[in-house]
């Protein structure tokens, strides 16, 4: 059975769309058949972190208007197998994304090409293009950095998420969502200046997928176009495969949540 | 943590703040959410209304909705000032 994921934030720059390119990828590696969709209408860029830009032909509008098929449009990534991308159009038209285009689409990525799993990577902010990626999902991965705008914009997006995807109309109830923390600085959470991974938790009362640190890696792999899971020897590549291994129902523990110990000398006169 | 930092006056942590902030405001968000869009304006109206007569605060008006079997209840919470003369 086919599973759509919508990775959305609600704020923007948290990491959404390094966080659907390192899912989609981790899922691949384990053998499932995935597409990651970009559903920033306007503002492509997910092409850009997998490392396909210059191999865009077609995108999600020219599928919804009957411009290409889903065979065509569809990227094949070349490292990882199973794994596909599905790039955003770079129109301005707001209108261009439609429920029942959108739907078509992940119908026949279901049906016609037969994927395990639908990444759809939201864009940031609540209108049409971020609520199109979360309709038809049948779970969330919410992405909040540990700072007060991105929990709160976290907790509106739940709210969302609660009453406009089509199971929510249906009266099917909430779809299940996981908290994704990323950006996250032990060493500034033991210093009492950031909000702890337990502090979230608690205010947006959701499960935990998994805490990403703040990591040079990630920077390092969007310029070279290859998602940061790749990077196996990284942290963040790291924290990336054990969320995955997690998504998949696995019990991994949670690591890099404590920051490196100090020697005896840098404790006492470390300052930070 | 140095232990020059135990001897200075602490100042309130950052991130404890942000948490208190975050819990007031989420909690605020969360009491209108899923009602009509009408609910904050309303919310307003009858504060304005309340306030022509008694000084209350801003929070003081509480406005939800709630369904129970089939049907809608509208509930009004006005809390007045403990020392306002009636």
């Amino acid at each position: 059975m086919t599973k759509i994921v919508v990775v959305t934030s609600g704020k923007g720059g948290v990491g959404k769309t390094t966080t659907s390119a390192a899912l989609a990828t981790g899922l691949a590696l384990r053998g499932f058949r995935t597409t990651v969709i970009d559903f920033d209408v306007g503002l492509r860029n997910l092409d850009l972190i997998m490392g396909c830009e210059r191999r865009v032909v077609y995108d999600l509008v020219n599928v919804i208007n009957g411009d290409a098929n889903i065979r065509q449009a569809l990227i094949k990534d070349k490292r990882v197998d199973n794994l596909f991308i599905l790039p955003a159009s770079q129109t301005r038209d707001k209108d261009a994304l439609t429920q029942e285009g959108v739907e078509r689409v992940l119908n026949a990525l279901r049906d016609d090409m037969a994927m395990d799993y639908i990444i759809c990577d939201s864009p940031a902010g609540i209108e049409k293009g971020a609520l199109m990626a979360a309709y038809y999902a049948d779970e969330a991965v919410v992405v909040t950095n540990p700072e007060v705008s991105s929990v709160r914009d976290s907790d509106r997006m739940l709210g969302i998420l609660a009453s406009k995807t089509r199971r929510a109309e249906q009266g099917g109830g909430d779809i299940p969502a996981r908290l994704l923390l990323t950006r996250y600085s032990p060493e500034r959470v033991t210093r009492g200046e950031m909000l702890s991974v337990d502090d979230v938790r608690e205010i947006l009362a959701i499960d935990l997928l998994g805490v990403i640190p703040e990591s040079q890696a990630v920077l390092n792999a969007s310029n070279a176009g290859s998602p940061v899971i790749l990077d196996t020897e990284s942290d963040a590549g790291q924290a990336y495969l054990d969320a995955v291994a997690r998504f998949l129902g696995d019990e991994v523990p949670h690591r890099f949540l404590t920051a490196g110990r100090k020697g005896l000398l840098g404790r006492l006169f470390g300052g930070q | 943590m140095s232990i020059f930092s135990y001897l200075l006056p602490k100042k309130q942590r950052s991130a404890a703040v942000a948490k208190e902030r975050l819990q007031i405001i989420v909690a605020r968000e969360r009491s209108t959410r899923g009602g009509p869009d009408y609910l904050p304006q309303l919310q307003e109206e009858l504060l304005a209304v309340v306030r022509k007569y008694v000084p209350v605060d801003p929070d003081a008006v509480n406005v939800q909705v709630d369904r129970d079997s089939g049907c809608e209840i509208l509930e009004l919470n006005i809390t007045l000032p403990e020392n306002h003369p009636s």
